[in-house]
């Protein structure tokens, strides 16, 4: 009896979730013409925390790369258009993607002092170059130093006359990039490099004995993930038109709840940050006026789901139906003859 | 003078920085662990000293007689009950579940007392100095904390080269397994080590109420600090840590007289470039 085989990469589910996919991106895509100008608002947030959650989720679930200090990336980000724009004559458009360029290439020698640490002490080393980054541009006067600065307004006009033609401007951009992040995610696991990610994150030490490349691998994940990061960074600050050192360098804001939507959504998945941005916002709306304590359950959900379901709500649906929506894996189908 | 003067309170400041530091040393050094709310726990000891000065109007050091047991006993359960489970190969759990605690720990501190800064008022013991030179003060505070800072380390060195549960610390900080099939629980071990990083919490925390404002929002920049400590002088040797927070707290007073504004950015720049220069730190005696 001899045994026959194939290797599949899409199934039934991802072939459905495609379809379904490109409907909801086509609905969202028109959203300037359904939706109210304060949904657009919130869709814009949504696709920021998004993409930034694919981001941590790449870094942490498949790079082993656990940082506490993407504010870094978010804040330099959103500097760059910032000081590009209002200095450098840049179109704004333009210096969006010049930001998220930039970024990428300050994350390279940033990575090279990161990475002198390992694991958790690689965590914490990430929020002391994030720390460095924040009381550096505090002192940067130019950029109005510690209490920061607004876009001007002939910058603003030049994105688009109109308050919703910038509005809405501003919005296409931000499903771009979470769509970007998530096809960046999507193309990258499927690649060598991904494959790579994967046996590093199973076993590092097994991967660099069968000739992975760990340390590469793992510093073109975390430059890419920078740069993404940066782009992000140059939207949320290109959308609230003013910008601090605090409200950049935020590590509440853009790394803690970027956290907790990844860890509650499912880590190391793509489906995992989308799950977790909708309960994050979901949350968010039903808490509006709790105050503080908004953020004590949502932390106390995030290290709930840490102690119970390490691999989130994700992981359960998964684990229970064997589905992904996403076909990065490989399955193998045999077949006997 | 001047600069002779930031390099003198540098090292002072030094000593809170290794007392800081010295917890999260003892913790990463026995269990691999490292946690993302240690600062938040100090600034949860200096309230809980707030807490204990306020209800009995006693003097402010003797708030630790309360809070130095309290921390050690909240310590002990809290990684009997929760972190323990979070141990293993993978380090994102306890990353990630200390990382929860310290949001939940502000904000709750935040929702009880306020964002409003608070310190503890210590009388005399706040204005008295020594004066060594024209221009060169040394505080008393300052300086009973860095003879504090020299009496914990000391104490710890004592207790885990000279009694049988240092021993017992020092085994399983080289190798768990093996002291588990020595017959060693290391639940219960675990739960000791870090109810003695507690009690060191406890005190540092005390002193940080003493010495500096606080409110719920500082913890973060504490646990940079005494991280930075902690690489600085190398994993697993206090005196080590200690050496780290006063590098620390010189390169911070000496930024602080160049311009009062980069106090902290010399600090962590002072780390940077001892982590390029030297990864290991400047004393190492374990690997990471």
């Amino acid at each position: 009896m001899s045994m026959s085989y194939t290797v599949q990469r899409s199934t039934k589910a991802s072939r459905v979730a495609m379809t379904v996919g490109v409907l909801i991106v086509i609905g969202l895509a028109l959203a300037p013409y359904w939706a109210s100008r304060g949904d657009l608002r919130m869709m814009v947030e949504i696709f920021y925390y998004l993409a930034l959650a694919q981001m941590w989720s790449l870094l942490a679930g498949y790079g082993g790369l656990v940082s506490v200090g993407q504010q870094a990336f978010v804040g330099l980000g959103g500097y760059m258009l910032f000081a590009l724009a209002a200095f450098g004559g840049v179109n704004p458009i333009l210096a969006l993607v010049l930001a998220g360029v930039i970024t990428a290439l300050v994350a390279i020698p940033t990575a090279f002092v990161a990475f002198r640490l390992t694991g958790a002490y690689f965590a914490i080393g990430t929020w002391v170059i994030a720390e460095v980054f924040r009381l550096g541009f505090a002192q940067v006067s130019a950029l109005g130093g510690g209490s920061g600065m607004s876009l001007p307004a002939s910058i603003v006009r030049s994105i688009a006359e109109s308050r919703s033609g910038r509005e809405h401007l501003v919005y296409w951009i931000a499903l771009a990039i979470a769509l970007g992040s998530i096809l960046m995610v999507f193309l990258l696991l499927r690649s060598r490099w991904g494959l790579a990610m994967t046996a590093i994150r199973d076993s590092e030490t097994a991967s660099e004995s069968l000739g992975v490349e760990t340390y590469v691998t793992k510093f073109l994940v975390y430059v890419a993930a920078a740069g993404m990061t940066g782009l992000v960074g140059a939207l949320i600050f290109l959308q609230k038109l003013r910008i601090s050192p605090d409200a950049a360098f935020s590590v509440q804001d853009w790394t803690a709840l970027v956290i907790f939507i990844v860890v509650i959504g499912g880590i190391g998945s793509i489906e995992g940050p989308i799950i977790g941005v909708i309960v994050f916002f979901l949350l968010r709306e039903i808490a509006a006026d709790w105050g503080s304590w908004y953020l004590i359950v949502l932390g106390g959900i995030a290290v709930a789901t840490m102690l119970f379901a390490p691999r989130g709500i994700w992981g359960l649906i998964s684990d229970k139906w064997d589905i992904n929506l996403f076909p990065v894996g490989r399955r193998l189908i045999t077949e006997k003859d | 003078m001047d600069w002779i003067n930031a390099i003198v309170q540098g090292i002072l400041l030094g000593g809170l920085y290794a007392l800081f530091a010295a917890g999260l040393s003892l913790m990463f050094g026995v269990m691999r662990f490292v946690n993302i709310a240690h600062g938040d726990f100090i600034v949860m000891a200096a309230y809980g000293a707030l807490l204990a000065v306020t209800f009995t109007g006693v003097h402010p050091l003797l708030s630790m007689i309360v809070v130095v047991p309290g921390l050690a006993l909240m310590g002990y359960f809290g990684q009997r009950i929760l972190l323990n489970r979070t141990l293993g190969d993978d380090i994102l759990p306890p990353l990630l579940v200390t990382f929860g605690f310290s949001i939940i720990i502000q904000n709750v501190l935040l929702e009880v007392f306020s964002a409003d800064s608070q310190k503890l008022q210590a009388g005399a013991l706040e204005t008295a100095s020594i004066q060594i030179a024209e221009g060169l003060n040394i505080g008393l505070m300052p300086l009973l904390i860095f003879l504090s800072a020299l009496g914990v380390i000391g104490g710890l060195q004592a207790f885990f080269y000279r009694t049988s549960l240092g021993r017992v610390l020092r085994a399983t900080s080289d190798d768990q397994d093996t002291v588990r099939l020595m017959g060693a629980d290391n639940a219960k071990i675990f739960g000791y080590a870090t109810a003695i990083a507690s009690a060191v919490v406890g005190i540092a925390g005390v002193y940080l109420a003493m010495r500096t404002n606080f409110d719920p929002s500082v913890g973060p920049a504490r646990l940079l600090f005494a991280f930075e400590a902690v690489i600085i002088g190398g994993l697993g040797n206090l005196w080590g840590t200690l050496a780290g927070g006063i590098i620390l707290g010189v390169a911070q007073t000496i930024g602080a007289q160049i311009d009062p504004g980069l106090q902290i950015l010399a600090g962590h720049i002072a780390f940077l470039i001892v982590l390029v220069v030297k990864p290991q730190g400047l004393f190492p005696k374990m690997k990471g």
